[in-house]
């Protein structure tokens, strides 16, 4: 029965959510591979300069890496309730949930960009007297912290404004219970995005 | 007719708050574990906790647990390609030295 309705409903529209759905996933094995590469260098820089970049991890602020942690874990959550809410029909309650995840995508920017402005403040940026003064190795670990969390960053802008263009198209209705594949899309972006912090968080902010 | 059911399968709000739950008391364990000195062997422990966390989130919140068998095995090939990138180029640097 329900799938006689879902059969007709769809006869006369041109579309292939699976399809949709394995070619998002294909392109996040790119960012992948993307990410892996950083994680690699990562790995034998911070094999070659272990002490340093012990040293080095103890300039971050564990306290502003965990809050934001818990902000994107916790937007992961409101993501996933965002589309259950509109699978079950409650486009209402789908948007309070998306919205949340938007805001704590902003809120987690807001984090990123007190917690550079100090680096900064403290003349720890890309290229500044401050840094090149330091060791090789610190340098090395400062320069991978800014690419790496900076192509984070720059991952959850994409995913925010992303995310803002669903919440419009479930306030119109063109995404809806019947097609949410865009919807479930962009969430896969983002748990993504929050998959990448998963590593990122103990990797440069809990060394010793 | 079970493939259909499977691609229907609506995910409660009850599974996920207790993964969310699971994925804030890994990250406090991560961070007490980072407050001990353990060696060689903090490093394994964040790894291993980042990649339970990380799991957890590919099966649950991005429904790869829920979805087709396509989408794990797709998922499981990526994720070997990228160990194996991983794993042969830092040998060959450890070992070319």
């Amino acid at each position: 029965m329900n799938q006689v309705a879902e059969v007709t409903a769809h006869s006369h529209i041109h579309r292939d959510d699976v399809g949709a759905k394995i070619g998002m996933w294909l392109f996040l094995f790119t960012e992948l591979i993307l990410f892996g590469g950083m994680f690699l260098a990562y790995a034998v820089y911070r094999f070659s300069y272990r002490d340093y970049f012990a040293l080095a991890s103890k300039e971050l602020d564990v306290f502003i890496g965990l809050i934001n942690t818990l902000v994107l874990l916790t937007s992961s959550l409101t993501m996933a309730m965002s589309i259950t809410a509109l699978r079950k029909g409650s486009k209402k309650l789908s948007l309070v949930f998306l919205g949340s995840t938007i805001f704590f995508a902003l809120l987690f920017l807001v984090n990123k960009y007190f917690e550079w402005s100090a680096k900064f403040h403290h003349g720890l940026f890309p290229g500044s007297n401050e840094l090149l003064s330091l060791s090789r190795g610190e340098i090395i670990y400062f320069g991978l912290y800014y690419v790496m969390t900076g192509l984070h960053a720059l991952h959850v802008i994409v995913g925010f404004v992303i995310l803002a263009f669903m919440f419009v198209f479930v306030v119109k209705g063109k995404v809806n219970q019947d097609y949410y594949i865009m919807l479930e899309n962009s969430g896969l972006y983002w748990h993504l995005v929050d998959i990448i912090w998963i590593f990122l968080f103990p990797l440069f902010y809990l060394i010793h | 007719m079970e493939h259909k059911n499977a691609h229907n399968h609506i995910v409660g709000y009850g599974t996920y708050i207790f993964v969310w739950l699971t994925l804030v008391t890994l990250t406090a364990l991560t961070v007490t574990a980072a407050s001990f000195d353990l060696g060689n062997f903090s490093i394994v422990i964040a790894l291993g906790i980042a990649s339970i966390k990380g799991l957890l989130v590919l099966l649950v919140f991005m429904h790869l647990k829920f979805d087709d068998r396509i989408f794990r095995i797709f998922t499981f090939v990526a994720f070997l390609t990228l160990t194996i990138f991983l794993v042969l180029t830092f040998s060959d640097y450890l070992f070319t030295r």
